[in-house]
């Protein structure tokens, strides 16, 4: 059953056959047949952006949020290549993400035509697949097929370009069903021999901790479910990437907090001694290694993963597991019960005393100064006021990411928006955008340093207009932070660009965006004017003026392995060596 | 070290490839990659080796199903053994990728390149890379009074040879089709 359409209508049909509710985008000449379908209907929303860019973060912010897939309807040329750096983020954060873009006619391709790239060349290495489609009969088969793709094994972007006379065409329409998927279907059931092995070394571990990444999350919420009854069943503590968090609760005493560059002590602690290390969707990432010939010497590394790539790429596992995170779960948890819930009672017993001995470092802890505020601190306060509200968290890239990871708990998967892999300063604006969107009644906070919030601050246009009352949180240190705290440590002090000049008064700023702004500078306010922002009805830019020389620990300094970790400013005169330098 | 009394790196349950994985010995494997025939699926795999850094010492790709378009590439490749394993798992994560086989670890394989070799001269030499060609089993596919285009096919190392035996005899240019390879048996 086949009925024949232009190919623009077959767009629409087909988003709506995936049960498409929004679309983030930007119209212009090559996309005009689709847009002009957006007008004439009512089921999928479109979201108007201000760049490229801003659509496919908040693609991703929408994605991550609501475990669907993201979708994104941008023009050809400068419409795709803008769209590029979102297209490489989500490859790298493994994030379900449908570009659909427009391209000039067919008979132009490759004319040099206005507003003509070759968009999938150019998107080839930063997509999971793409597609130019230059047949109108097979529009929608190819756009069912991005979709399959997209979701499907590990997760990623994909993009469909579209030549305007495929969109001016008539065709027939393929229903969602009767698309061509076979040929992509990645294996979902992990090894049982492998998963009885793991359960084995469960059993027997003295010393063991799991390791779970942003797979987990990636899988849905009951992988997140299964990996609860999992760590609380056996007693095992659980660290966890940036990628991963909340995938466990925090407020959870097996939680050891973040681990990796700016990790917990106690978590880089237990990766370093641990004889049993379980990799759960995660992806032995360079920030998370440290140096790879001293990484974790003394265990026993088990991997779950879905992606046969990410096995034995950069750490070599005693026991690969390929297969879906939630599978691969539960399977191990039946196993672990039918074979009477067995652990190393006596040996946790004393690995957990050890973990408390780390823990009582506290690593954590500043000093709240009276003068001016401390980041840490600013980070403490608004955790303690919003904890309790149904929150999302989106950030920028830098040292207030990292002091967010550390000083926000995260209780549920899907509420914690970041640019891990790909670490793209101006993610936060437009991400915490398409957060809002797909959840317009929750507290959605971006925490930012002022420069990454510089980056795409025009989506804040986008906020007001859709009234989308995220909130803005920008820890203001007039510095790239995280540049130069590596210049301090790496670059003998010399702070090289490493300052922002010439800011805007960003009180100013919000009032311009038709948001409202607020200003706070000392420590005696910040609980008042953290409330004046959740009580404000609508997007809010929070500046908030923090200490500029503060440097962001624990740190484990490149080239050096987890337990060589910094803990604050007195340790930390050349304590990166030449090798380590090059790491960055 | 561990409590489990199981030498670390222990592979015990694995099938194959029991070498480290990590070591730094480079090794050459030939792949076969099956792949469907479409738009830029050359240029996924091209584009595979070059972003992340692996070689490609010779490759091969056509048609080889009509009906069901499929292409047959065929890599040759250096790496450590674990950059193969990466190439090898990168490689079957492309859409279009339906099958990869490592024909150097897959039992024996055949390897066999076509090249077309031009010489250039008169005389003594012209006879002597006449009698040359005929060791070789390559054939003369064109022919003047100054020049003969050879035709050989064998392995790489074989065409290398004729190649290097031809250069003072009036060698001028040559074409290599790269290598193609097959398992054998069945």
């Amino acid at each position: 059953m086949t009925s024949q359409m232009t190919g623009a209508k077959m767009v629409v049909q087909a988003l709506r056959d995936q049960g498409v509710d929004t679309v983030f985008g930007y119209p212009g000449g090559a996309v005009l047949p689709i847009y002009d379908e957006v007008f004439q209907q009512n089921e999928i929303r479109h979201i108007l952006v201000r760049h490229e860019q801003g659509a496919v973060h908040a693609a991703e912010g929408y994605a991550r949020s609501t475990g669907k897939p993201g979708v994104v309807l941008v023009t050809s040329g400068p419409g795709a290549t803008n769209a590029v750096t979102g297209l490489t983020d989500a490859l790298m954060d493994s994030i379900p993400i449908v570009v659909l873009t427009g391209q000039v006619p067919t008979f132009m391709i490759g004319s040099d035509a206005f507003q003509e790239a070759d968009t999938v060349g150019i998107t080839r290495p930063c997509t999971k697949h793409n597609w130019l489609v230059k047949d109108t009969n097979k529009l929608s088969g190819t756009i069912h097929e991005a979709f399959h793709v997209a979701t499907s094994g590990r997760p990623g972007p994909v993009l469909v370009d579209i030549p305007k006379d495929v969109q001016f065409a008539n065709g027939s329409y393929t229903p969602k069903a009767k698309a061509a998927t076979t040929r992509y279907q990645p294996q979902v059931k992990g090894d049982p021999d492998t998963i009885l092995e793991l359960v084995e070394a469960i059993e027997t571990a003295q010393r063991p901790v799991f390791y779970t990444g942003g797979g987990v999350i990636n899988s849905g919420p009951a992988a997140s479910q299964l990996l609860r009854e999992l760590v609380d069943a056996t007693g095992i503590p659980i660290t966890s990437t940036l990628m991963g968090l909340g995938a466990y609760p925090a407020s959870s005493d097996k939680w050891l907090g973040m681990l990796g560059m700016h990790g917990l002590y106690e978590a880089n602690l237990a990766m370093h001694g641990c004889d049993l290390m379980i990799n759960v969707g995660a992806r032995f990432d360079d920030r998370i290694t440290g140096r790879l010939d001293a990484f974790s010497p003394t265990s026993r590394k088990a991997h779950i993963d879905i992606d046969p790539s990410s096995i034995n790429k950069v750490v070599r596992v005693d026991m690969p597991i390929i297969g879906d995170i939630g599978h691969v779960l539960e399977d191990v948890l039946r196993m672990w019960k039918a074979r009477g819930r067995k652990v190393n009672r006596e040996a946790l017993h004393h690995w957990w005393s050890q973990i408390e001995d780390w823990r009582a470092v506290n690593c954590l802890a500043y000093k709240p100064s009276a003068g001016t505020i401390r980041p840490q601190h600013a980070l403490a306060r608004l955790e303690a006021l919003t904890k309790d509200h149904d929150r999302y968290i989106t950030t920028e890239v830098g040292q207030h990411q990292m002091w967010a990871a550390q000083y926000l708990g995260f209780e549920d998967p899907g509420r914690w928006m970041t640019s891990g892999g790909l670490g793209t300063m101006g993610y936060g604006v437009p991400a915490s955008v398409g957060v809002q969107i797909a959840h317009p009644d929750a507290l959605v906070i971006n925490v930012a340093g002022e420069a990454s919030w510089l980056m795409n601050m025009q989506e804040m246009s986008t906020a007001v207009q859709y009234r989308a009352p995220v909130k803005q949180f920008i820890l203001n240190n007039e510095r790239l932070g995280m540049v130069r705290q590596w210049q301090e440590l790496l670059h003998g002090e010399r702070y090289s660009h490493s300052w922002s000049e010439a800011l805007p008064d960003f009180v100013k700023l919000a009032e311009a965006f038709g948001c409202k702004g607020i200003l706070c500078k000392d420590p005696a306010d910040l609980d008042d004017a953290i409330m004046e922002m959740l009580d404000y009805d609508g997007p809010v830019i929070f500046d908030c003026l923090v200490e500029k020389h503060e440097n962001c620990f624990p740190m484990i300094p490149s080239g050096e392995p987890h337990n060589k970790m910094l803990l604050g400013e007195v340790s930390t005169k050349d304590a990166i060596g030449a090798s380590g330098a090059v790491m960055v | 070290m561990s409590a489990l009394h199981i030498k670390k790196g222990s592979t015990k349950h694995s099938a194959y490839n029991l070498r480290p994985t990590f070591s730094d010995v480079q090794e050459t494997h030939t792949l076969a990659v099956l792949v469907d025939n479409e738009a830029g699926v050359l240029a996924r795999v091209i584009g595979l080796f070059s972003g992340r850094g692996y070689n490609i010492d010779s490759l091969t790709v056509a048609e080889v199903d009509h009906e069901g378009h499929r292409s047959r590439i065929t890599v040759v490749t250096t790496g450590t053994p674990q950059v193969i394993e990466q190439i090898k798992a990168q490689l079957g994560r492309i859409v279009p990728v339906h099958e990869v086989h490592d024909l150097t670890v897959e039992g024996r394989s055949v390897e066999r390149e076509l090249a077309l070799i031009k010489i250039e001269g008169q005389g003594e030499k012209r006879v002597e890379a006449l009698r040359l060609a005929d060791i070789f089993r390559a054939h003369v596919v064109d022919s003047t009074l100054e020049s003969f285009v050879f035709q050989i096919t064998g392995t790489p190392d074989k065409v290398d040879a004729f190649a290097d035996l031809m250069r003072p005899l009036g060698l001028v240019e040559v074409a290599r089709t790269g290598v193609a390879a097959l398992s054998r048996g069945i």
